[in-house]
């Protein structure tokens, strides 16, 4: 981005120890990581194990009961912080076309009608073609197809101009083929416009080729570093709390719980719970 | 009058003053109703505006007791209504329909009674007919000033949250991250919304005001893919069906059985649902017409 000239270590998310308690369950428990800019950032985790609620608690929507959260080295402020979030349903019968859902955007929380202007036009353009959205720009949003939503989403939530984006199980419901394009887009963009990219999955293996740092939460707490430091047996047994085996196949990982070799011994698959 | 408009404009239309102030009414009424149901339709909220609509029977037979115009007490019970619906539906997230039910109910409870009590005081059904069905020509032209302001405050409503409410119609989670007040944006939709039903009830009836509210926008997002073309085109759609329902009403009087005329809603309500299966028409002939062409292009 313009003139921010960053070094590899231009921090712009500090997460310190985070805990949140909801309604007497403790969801989130000493949560601390750090995300410098144009790092691409997998938060893996199964489904219920808080992912959604530390992405709402970064964007500022759940007070934490400990802990804080700096974006930018500033305080939190909503324009540093792009947000896609989770299974959003667009309705076909919506009278609204792909680019005014990208212009919004820029001023959806204003009042008053939008007026016409060639520099907001401009830059919807741009937009569209930085997320390759620019051959379905005048359809309805709502019949898009899931990957092509995705990308509507993604120019929406990055005409801001943030420093951080935020996506919320972006790859679910897509098919392998978009899955991967979207994968391909948000690394790119990361790495071009250095935004810090914090994304969520319950599969990580869509983003083990692109991926920078894990950030890997089980039973509220979690697990970051590289994807080498913190995809091991040793590790995520400690996270887990019960044995974990960490399988590599054809290039993919499986995160695999049970007591090893009983199960080997009697070819019991049954006492093997797939984890992720 | 050009000569050709004689056999369908009846003598004596354009100078006859009931005639005027349905014309200016009901084209404002039907330029709201666009307007605000455009949104409607967008944000799922039809059973709320329709419900409204119900609700209100109970406020404008009340003002018939109480021997004041129907205008003010569709308006004061509309009002209240969405107030206990926000109230009510904001302590669960799918409770919005559940609320607009509770709150149905309990009215449509009152309007049996105040509608009896007019019955019975008046001894004729004209309070019954006009609170459900509608009374444009008999509205005093000394009410177009409310229902003027009344039309500004409804429409100025949506288009100042213009954006915030497409925003809030697409995704809650969306408008939240962007700053928005997602409460607020649904509260004043909410106003505008029982506004524009009770005019549309003083107009077209308690009864007909959904189809005046969802018709013409349901028509338009059919049309269109953009959010302000829809709601010009409702609007438009609007005023057409109101001003052709008023003259055919009014060419109505000699008609069929015993003459007196039709009435006023029949004629309007029977054109937008023609209009309606006009553009159903047209959609499916646009997206048969592109099966075909996929087909093609894949054998």
């Amino acid at each position: 981005m313009q003139g921010r000239a960053a070094t590899g270590s231009d921090e712009i998310l500090a997460v310190d120890g985070i805990s949140v308690t909801l309604s007497g369950r403790e969801i989130l428990r000493d949560v601390t990581f750090h995300i410098n800019a144009g790092e691409f950032t997998g938060l893996i985790g199964s489904n219920g194990a808080g992912k959604t609620t530390l992405l709402r608690v970064i964007l500022g929507l759940i007070s934490p009961s400990a802990g804080t959260v700096r974006v930018e080295g500033g305080l939190r402020r909503q324009p540093l912080i792009g947000y896609v979030p989770q299974r959003i349903t667009l309705d076909p019968d919506m009278p609204l076309r792909a680019r005014d859902l990208v212009g919004l955007g820029i001023d959806g929380q204003r009042f008053g009608l939008p007026l016409p202007s060639p520099t907001r036009r401009k830059q919807v353009d741009e937009m569209l073609e930085a997320v390759d959205a620019t051959r379905f720009a005048e359809s309805r949003v709502g019949n898009l197809s899931g990957g092509e939503q995705q990308r509507i989403l993604i120019a929406h939530a990055l005409i801001s101009r943030p420093r951080l984006l935020l996506l919320d199980e972006p790859l679910a419901n897509l098919d392998i083929g978009s899955e991967q394009e979207v994968v391909d887009l948000l690394a790119r963009i990361a790495r071009d416009q250095r935004i810090a990219v914090l994304i969520s999955t319950h599969d990580m293996n869509p983003l083990l080729p692109v991926m920078d740092r894990i950030v890997y939460i089980a039973n509220g707490r979690i697990a970051t570093g590289t994807t080498a430091e913190v995809v091991s047996s040793e590790s995520l047994t400690k996270l887990y709390g019960v044995h974990v085996d960490v399988i590599h196949v054809h290039n993919r990982i499986l995160v695999v719980a049970g007591r090893r070799e009983e199960a080997l011994q009697h070819g019991d698959t049954e006492s093997i719970v797939e984890l992720m | 009058m050009p000569g050709f408009l004689s056999p369908l404009i009846e003598p004596g239309f354009f100078s006859n003053l009931p005639v005027q102030t349905a014309l200016v009414v009901g084209g404002v009424v039907a330029v709201v109703s666009g307007i605000v149901g455009t949104f409607t339709v967008m944000r799922g909220q039809s059973f709320a505006g329709h419900s409204l609509a119900d609700i209100g029977t109970a406020g404008g037979s009340a003002a018939f007791v109480l021997g004041i115009s129907p205008l003010f007490g569709f308006v004061a019970m509309n009002l209240m209504a969405a107030g206990v619906m926000e109230w009510i539906g904001i302590r669960r997230p799918r409770g919005r329909d559940l609320a607009t039910g509770i709150v149905l109910g309990a009215a449509l409870g009152l309007a049996a009674l105040f509608l009896y009590l007019d019955t019975t005081a008046s001894s004729t059904t004209g309070a019954t007919v006009n609170v459900l069905f509608g009374s444009i020509f008999t509205l005093p032209a000394s009410m177009v000033p409310f229902i003027a302001i009344f039309s500004v405050v409804a429409a100025g409503i949506v288009l100042v949250m213009y954006r915030p409410l497409i925003l809030t119609s697409v995704s809650a989670d969306l408008a939240i991250a962007q700053g928005i007040r997602v409460r607020l944006v649904g509260i004043g939709y909410l106003v505008a919304l029982a506004l524009a039903v009770s005019l549309s009830a003083v107009t077209i009836g308690a009864i007909l005001s959904t189809a005046l509210l969802i018709g013409p926008a349901a028509t338009a997002l059919r049309i269109t893919n953009r959010t302000g073309r829809a709601a010009v085109i409702a609007a438009g759609i609007g005023i057409i069906a109101t001003w052709l329902g008023v003259l055919l009403a009014y060419d109505s009087y000699y008609w069929f059985p015993n003459g007196g005329g039709w009435p006023v809603s029949f004629f309007v309500v029977t054109l937008i649902f023609l209009v309606y299966l006009l553009s159903q028409l047209r959609f499916r002939g646009h997206s048969a017409a592109r099966r075909r062409s996929t087909a093609a292009q894949a054998g």
